[in-house]
């Protein structure tokens, strides 16, 4: 193998701040290397760097043993160096082939080439093997899992040598993640050189060849897949052992009423959902993406209402049509998309924190100065950050942050959607620890979550969904093998669908 | 991130943030315009200053209001011009009413204007710019209209006190109103109305998932523009009588005001004292043009460039949250 991209020595700071402290980093043709490490380690701005997004203050980029110091993302590209962003850089209203080929069209006597445009997409995508995406189909018509496959061939079709990877299986349901997996061996087999950012460490273990661990900006050690194994990996990233990996599940006399029930609950996208969650329970939901999880706790959460069937919330019927007749009622909903939906970015904690109980005053208030406090210590944020803006802070903070908000205003039912994605190591426990709390105090619970383990470790039952509707239900340490076997059952029809 | 980290940022956000350039500038401007003309201190002189000064720093609270929540409202000019014209008709029909009475139908005239701007805002999801726009348009039209060509009319002396005269026989009545706009306007922007306000401008999905009812206080914001629109409509008045461009370009005045004190268009972000800071320097710096000669015919020259620098200027702080922005969008609800 030879060397294709090397970085030595690399330091970033911003207004002062150092995000990388003196780290170097190689990658060969051929070598998936995964780079790990919490939130706030530098990995992505270690990637931008790469990629030309970010001018490094000192350091050297080799591409090839040739020296390049890129100010502007195009020079990396025309370099052969793509990056693949976690938020996806396509236009929605554009065809495939013109998202392939943005900014740098072909062009016959002046005017775009459509047709070699859309013969090259083709060329690239069954190179890759994708038959299902054709280059006229627009890109808001495709699947999270399809539109990043266009992005991959918008690298390829820039001939790119070196691919960065910024958490790809991020937005992925398992089996989606599985095929881009394949996708990515191939793309290495073919020589490419592939720096690949996860948080999930099975994937890493199941890709890498090496594995590249950052804290804190700096380097903390690169070592080779086959020789390591997980726990030293995490002891690498954050510096200690994760013990127990997941709190202890409720006891049977933990269990108490139902505080929510659903009789056939039906709408465009669910039918004859039945559904009962109980005070001191933690009711995990799986499926793949697409089943209709997240569109369940958007219909309990009265966002994207039932239209058939019955609900019943602490024995009153209420059938909730809005967000906020549903927090009335005592439902809360931590959403999938914390950014958009979970926080006002540009405000404090204390404002987001209080968010509920200002928009609605009646519930349970106290005077602000002295909620605040607790709220925040409940959830184990500082009190001192109150009023910083909650951009500033890292994934795992402003989760807790979304958590608090809820919490204020008292609610019975918890649902959360993903509720650790985009968190670092480190703050998942303190995530999965504080959910288990607030069951143990009589809450009920429910998880949606694509993390096989952590819908496993969190769950006193689960809940598997296809096709928008309940598939299944499995106790308390069911097996992965068990829950994909439940979710992907209609899977091809839905694929036919 | 570290907590050393964060509390840098934090302190960077505060010094650079919003806010803060605007107090210095206005600083410098004083100070120019006592190094131009030494005088300017006098009180009778400085309160004169605040006294022209008030009915803009009246309209830019309002506009505040609008723009934190995420929109526009260009229709403040226009019903300041109506206002005018309508308090003069008013007398022209009943020349013994209470100016009291009068003032609070225009303050209600004003409100409903809003009402109307904010309703067709976010229960047709017409684009404020465009709602307020053809208000304005369309007020102007009716005011003309209805004036026959040309107002005419006079206002009566206790009507146009607040606008020219002064309590205890020097604090101008304009002083005090803007003083306690000022005050409300801060106690609003604290209140659970004004906190949830901001958070619909900086996020209205958010907003609205928290159990905000986000149209709702969109419109009230646009009433309560309205309505400090009516009321600069009696200082404006009061200060200079009777005319059809009483309140000509001074929706763009608030906005400049408003963006010159750092508050975010797009919403979410900015403080409802710098915004009235904003208004105060903008006047400044035309009294300074003023005494150095320039002719006043400029003024919406350097408006236009303060809007722009000041927006431009804005954007350094913005360019995170545009990142933001567009990742969010990027994501599909499975």
């Amino acid at each position: 193998m030879t060397t294709l991209l090397s970085m030595q020595h690399v330091s970033k700071s911003f207004l002062g701040v150092s995000v990388l402290h003196d780290v170097s980093l190689d990658l060969e043709a051929g070598e998936i290397h995964a780079l790990v490490g919490e939130n706030g380690a530098g990995k992505s701005t270690l990637m931008k760097v790469a990629a030309g997004e970010h001018i490094p203050d000192a350091g050297t980029i080799h591409l090839d043993g040739t020296a390049h110091r890129f100010t502007h993302p195009s020079q990396a590209q025309a370099a052969g160096v793509g990056i693949i962003h976690q938020e996806f850089a396509l236009l929605g209203h554009r065809t495939v082939a013109e998202n392939v080929f943005l900014g740098r069209e072909p062009t016959r006597r002046g005017l775009v080439d459509r047709r070699a445009m859309e013969e090259r997409t083709a060329q690239l995508l069954a190179e890759l093997g994708e038959t299902a995406i054709t280059p006229r189909m627009y890109v808001r018509d495709l699947s999270v899992a399809r539109m990043q496959t266009v992005e991959i061939v918008k690298a390829l079709a820039s001939d790119v040598r070196v691919l960065v990877m910024d958490e790809p299986t991020a937005p992925l349901a398992e089996h989606e993640a599985g095929l881009l997996h394949d996708l990515v061996r191939r793309l290495a087999g073919r020589g490419l050189g592939i720096l690949y950012i996860s948080h999930r460490l099975r994937e890493v273990f199941d890709l890498s060849r090496r594995i590249t661990v950052l804290k804190d900006g700096r380097h903390v050690t690169t070592l080779l897949t086959e020789q390591t194994d997980t726990n030293a990996v995490v002891r690498a990233m954050v510096g200690r052992e994760l013990s127990a990996y997941y709190p202890q599940r409720a006891r049977p006399e933990e269990i108490g009423d139902v505080r929510l029930a659903v009789r056939g609950g039906g709408n465009g996208r669910l039918s004859g959902i039945d559904i009962e969650l109980r005070a001191g329970e933690i009711t995990g939901i799986g499926g793949l993406q697409g089943s209709g999880r997240t569109s369940l706790a958007r219909a309990l959460f009265g966002d994207a209402p039932f239209t058939e069937g019955t609900m019943t919330v602490a024995n009153h019927t209420l059938r909730p049509t809005s967000p906020r007749q549903a927090i009335r009622a005592g439902i809360a909903l931590v959403t999938e998309d914390r950014k958009a939906e979970g926080l006002a970015l540009r405000q404090s904690v204390r404002d987001n924190a209080l968010l509920v109980t200002r928009a609605i005053p009646a519930r349970g208030r106290r005077s602000a100065a002295g909620s605040i406090g607790q709220l925040l210590e409940r959830v184990r944020l500082h009190a001192r950050s109150g009023d910083q803006q909650v951009q500033f802070l890292s994934g795992g903070n402003q989760q807790k942050v979304v958590i608090a908000k809820w919490l204020a205003a008292r609610p019975r039912v918890l649902l959360f959607d993903e509720p650790t994605r985009g968190v670092d190591v480190g703050a998942k426990a303190a995530v999965h620890t504080l959910v288990r709390e607030l069951a143990r105090e009589g809450l009920a619970v429910l998880i949606i979550s694509s993390e096989l383990p952590e819908l496993i470790g969190m769950s006193d039952r689960i809940l598997v969904m296809a096709d928008g509707r309940i598939v299944g239900e499995l106790p308390a340490g069911a097996g992965e093998e068990d829950i994909m076997r439940l979710a992907t059952a209609s899977a091809d029809r839905e694929a036919v669908a | 991130m570290t907590t050393a980290t964060a509390v840098w940022r934090k302190r960077g956000t505060a010094a650079l943030g919003a806010g803060a350039p605007v107090y210095a500038l206005l600083a410098v401007l004083f100070a120019a315009l006592a190094l131009t003309n030494p005088d300017f201190y006098e009180p009778d002189r400085f309160l004169a200053f605040v006294k022209r000064t008030a009915p803009l720093v009246i309209l830019a609270a309002g506009q505040y209001l609008v723009v934190v929540s995420g929109e526009f409202d260009l229709s403040v000019g226009a019903v300041v011009t109506a206002g005018v014209v309508v308090a003069a008709e008013l007398y022209g029909s009943f020349p013994e009413a209470h100016w009291l009475v009068i003032s609070l139908a225009l303050l209600l005239a004003g409100a409903v204007a809003g009402l109307a701007n904010g309703l067709i805002t976010t229960f047709l999801r017409v684009p404020s710019f465009i709602t307020t726009l053809g208000m304005m348009l369309i007020l102007e039209g009716a005011v003309f209209y209805w004036a026959g060509g040309s107002p005419h009319g006079v206002l009566p002396e206790d009507f146009r006190i607040l606008g020219r005269g002064s309590a205890f026989g020097w604090l101008p009545w304009a002083a005090l109103a803007c003083l306690a706009a000022g005050v409300l306007a801060v106690w609003l922007m604290r209140s659970d109305f004004g906190r949830t306000l901001i958070a619909t401008g900086d996020s209205e999905r958010t907003a609205t998932l928290s159990g905000v009812r986000t149209h709702r206080v969109r419109v009230l914001a646009f009433v309560l523009s309205g309505v400090a629109a009516a009321l600069t409509a009696i200082l404006v008045g009061g200060f200079s009588g009777v005319s059809a461009q009483a309140g000509r370009g001074y929706e763009f005045e608030a906005i400049t005001a408003v963006v010159l004190g750092g508050v975010a268009l797009g919403g979410g972000r900015g403080s409802v004292v710098s915004a009235m800071a904003g208004a105060f320097s903008l006047q400044a710096l035309f009294t300074l043009l003023n005494l150095q000669g320039v002719s006043g015919a400029l003024e919406s020259t350097v408006q236009g460039v303060i809007v722009i620098a000041a927006v431009g200027l804005g954007a350094a702080n913005w360019s995170r949250l545009r990142r933001t922005r567009t990742r969010s969008s990027g994501g599909t609800p499975s």
